[in-house]
């Protein structure tokens, strides 16, 4: 899977995916990938005729992330799904649930599928340590 | 002209499932649009936490109970790639014969779901009639009606012998026969053509700029199947995928109608061809450090399995895209424009499963 | 005019008991227990001929089948649904994980069964659930709801 991976940074995401785009890559799917403390990996994954290709960002915690979605407006589901379960926040997504799509209020400032450290989002929520941190480090927690 | 907001769901009689849509009208014509989900996501990804990665497989069947054993086959197949593991030939054979099994009963309950959509209650009886001879196959076969847990890591778990072959077989024949009978009925129907042809037309571009998958897909010319990666034993069958040009909803109910068809077909082949030996392959230790990429052609489409290890027993990620979660996109496009009265008949042929979509 | 009060409350009481609503609700199955209980009104099982429907409105509804888990959101729905649904009312959890969470209970957005956010009167386990066992529950849920219908308010028999 690792040959077929093209490492990008968040100025080349676009471009990138526009170029697959041209090359009439379909959109596959969009993973999250918790690495440590500090850095979620998102992998973008396309097909074409089978064979598949992947884009593969890393993200610090905190920052924010160029959707997808001018290029392909598939992803915004996905997207708008790590908004709310990683945490990472998209700029300039095509339809924009600011964090409930899956998770009610109750939830909110939790970051369910990060075990190492919750980092609260830009939205001015209450972020703080959930209980399914299993790491005790320093996040950007108000 | 004044615009009136509808909010569909999440409990209407059409959708079996809790979803919800937030319906813009202009007379009777939708102009936009917007989706609430939530109402059935639990987690499952992140239980991989607290099970090893042969006890994933109990969790990830239940992702879907349509299509739970495509979820288990797709599961276990990208755990098999990354630890080496070759399952043997006739477990590869038998994971094809329950998985048509599963892809006819989904299909079959879709076509009655469809056809209940437009008010035709009687056709809705007549597949589901048909549906319980299938769902009587996994019973006898495999213990269980909808959730027949067969595969385990490295082969299945359940054997079948030459006399329960041959009564499948038989069983196929008349399940054959009753499905052509109604084909005429739906397929030649001036009403049901009147409530669908023409509704909800998507484009082949269209449909791969959207990211659709499975009968979508197919159903607007595009030969994509998951089923050409020649997964388990499918390489070794002849296979050939669906197509249908028009994109609209007429065209995906035909082209599962006679994935049906196709589906028997299959198992035929599989049936006739199926090597003797063992099921299984004894696994030992944890999947190694690395990653994986599964893909399975189900009911509904491609599903996409991407698994992550450190080489311990538990999994670091498993993330799952369902087939329903990539044709929403689609669906949302394919709205606008139509009339309120189609809505049900449109949102129902892409065949939504919302409990794959949240997970 | 008490005979006929009293005949009518009797005629209501013994209609109420025959010919039973259902309304499903679908908290967070996997869709199993959905489409065997689907299953039940389809040729097979056919549970249409002693008159119980599924209906899409709790106003309509006796009795309120519930499958799945719930979670933080469908449960302002499932208690809304039972708040809309007549006295008196009869819930049916079905499913291992509408008993008490099944292989769910320890993701994160699961509560646990239906009975955290609604009392339950019958239990149909199954993962998922047989059609004959949820039939089972049915007419169970019948036997309950026998005992719980005001009979015979209008005073003594004449």
């Amino acid at each position: 899977m690792k040959a077929q991976s093209l490492f990008v940074n968040m100025d080349q995401l676009l471009g990138e995916a526009a170029k697959l785009q041209v090359e009439g890559y379909r959109y596959v799917a969009l993973t999250a990938v918790e690495i440590d403390g500090q850095t979620v990996e998102l992998i973008y994954h396309f097909d074409l005729n089978l064979g598949m290709r992947h884009l593969r960002l890393s993200v610090q915690k905190g920052t924010r992330v160029p959707s997808i979605t001018p290029v392909y407006l598939a992803a915004f589901l996905a997207e708008n799904e790590i908004q709310d379960l990683f945490g990472v926040v998209f700029s300039g997504l095509a339809v924009d649930f600011k964090g409930t799509l899956y998770t009610e209020n109750e939830m909110r400032g939790r970051v369910p599928f990060c075990r190492y450290t919750v980092v609260g989002s830009e939205k001015g929520e209450a972020a703080g340590q959930g209980d399914n941190s299993r790491e005790d480090s320093s996040g950007e927690a108000s | 002209m004044k615009s009136t907001v509808i909010p569909i769901g999440p409990q209407h009689p059409v959708l079996p499932e809790p979803v919800h849509l937030k319906l813009t009208v202009v007379d009777e014509v939708i102009t936009d649009v917007v989706p609430s989900l939530g109402f059935v996501h639990r987690g499952l990804e992140m239980l991989v936490d607290s099970r090893d990665y042969h006890q994933v497989v109990q969790i990830v069947e239940r992702v879907c109970g349509i299509c739970s054993m495509m979820h288990a086959m797709c599961y276990c197949q990208g755990i098999e790639e990354m630890m080496g593991i070759e399952a043997p030939p006739r477990a590869k054979y038998l994971r094809v014969i329950w998985s048509e099994l599963h892809r006819m009963h989904s299909h079959l309950l879709w076509l009655g779901l469809f056809a209940d959509s437009f008010g035709f209650e009687s056709l809705f009886m007549q597949f589901w009639r048909i549906r319980e001879k299938v769902l009587d196959i996994h019973e006898a076969t495999t213990g269980n009606r909808v959730i027949v847990s067969v595969n385990k890591i490295g082969g299945v778990g359940k054997d079948l012998d030459d006399d329960q072959i041959e009564w499948i077989l038989s069983e196929l024949k008349n399940i054959k026969r009753e499905v052509r009978r109604l084909g005429p009925t739906l397929l030649d129907d001036y009403t049901v053509k009147k409530r669908t042809v023409g509704r909800g037309v998507l484009t082949s571009q269209q449909a791969i700029d959207l990211g659709t998958v499975g009968p979508t897909l197919r159903a607007s010319g595009v030969a994509r199947d998951m089923r050409q990666l020649g997964y388990a034993a499918l390489g070794e069958l002849d296979f050939e995928p669906v197509i249908e040009e028009a994109g609209d909803s007429w065209a995906r109910c035909k082209v599962r109608f006679k994935e049906v068809l196709a589906s028997i077909d299959m198992i035929r082949q599989a049936a006739g061809k199926i090597p003797a030996g063992d099921i299984a392959v004894r696994v030992k230790g944890a999947p190694p450090e690395g990653e994986a990429i599964s893909r399975v052609e189900q009911p509904r489409g491609e599903v996409f399995y991407y698994i992550k290890s450190k080489g311990q027993k538990k999994l670091e990620r498993l993330r799952i895209r369902t087939p329903t979660f990539a044709n929403l996109p689609a669906l949302l496009s394919i709205l606008p424009g139509l009339y309120l009265s189609d809505v049900p008949v449109v949102v129902l042929s892409i065949d939504p499963c919302i409990s794959c979509t949240e997970r | 005019m008490k005979w006929f009060a009293q005949m009518y409350s009797r005629f209501a009481a013994r209609s109420r008991i025959k010919s039973p609503w259902l309304l499903h609700f679908d908290c967070g199955s996997c869709n199993g227990c959905d489409i065997e209980l689907l299953a039940c009104l389809t040729p097979v099982y056919d549970v249409e001929r002693f008159g119980i429907i599924n209906v899409g409105n709790p106003m309509h509804a006796d009795i309120l089948i519930v499958t799945g888990t719930v979670n933080p959101r469908n449960a302002k729905v499932l208690q809304n649904l039972y708040d809309q649904m007549p006295e008196p009312r009869i819930v049916v959890a079905v499913g291992s994980c509408g008993l008490s969470g099944g292989i769910f209970r320890d993701a994160y957005n699961v509560l646990g069964g239906v009975d955290r956010v609604i009392p339950v009167d019958v239990y149909v386990p199954g993962c998922p659930a047989k059609p004959e066992a949820i039939i089972d529950g049915v007419v169970r849920a019948l036997e309950k709801k026998k005992a719980r219908v005001p009979t015979e308010s209008g005073g003594a028999k004449a």
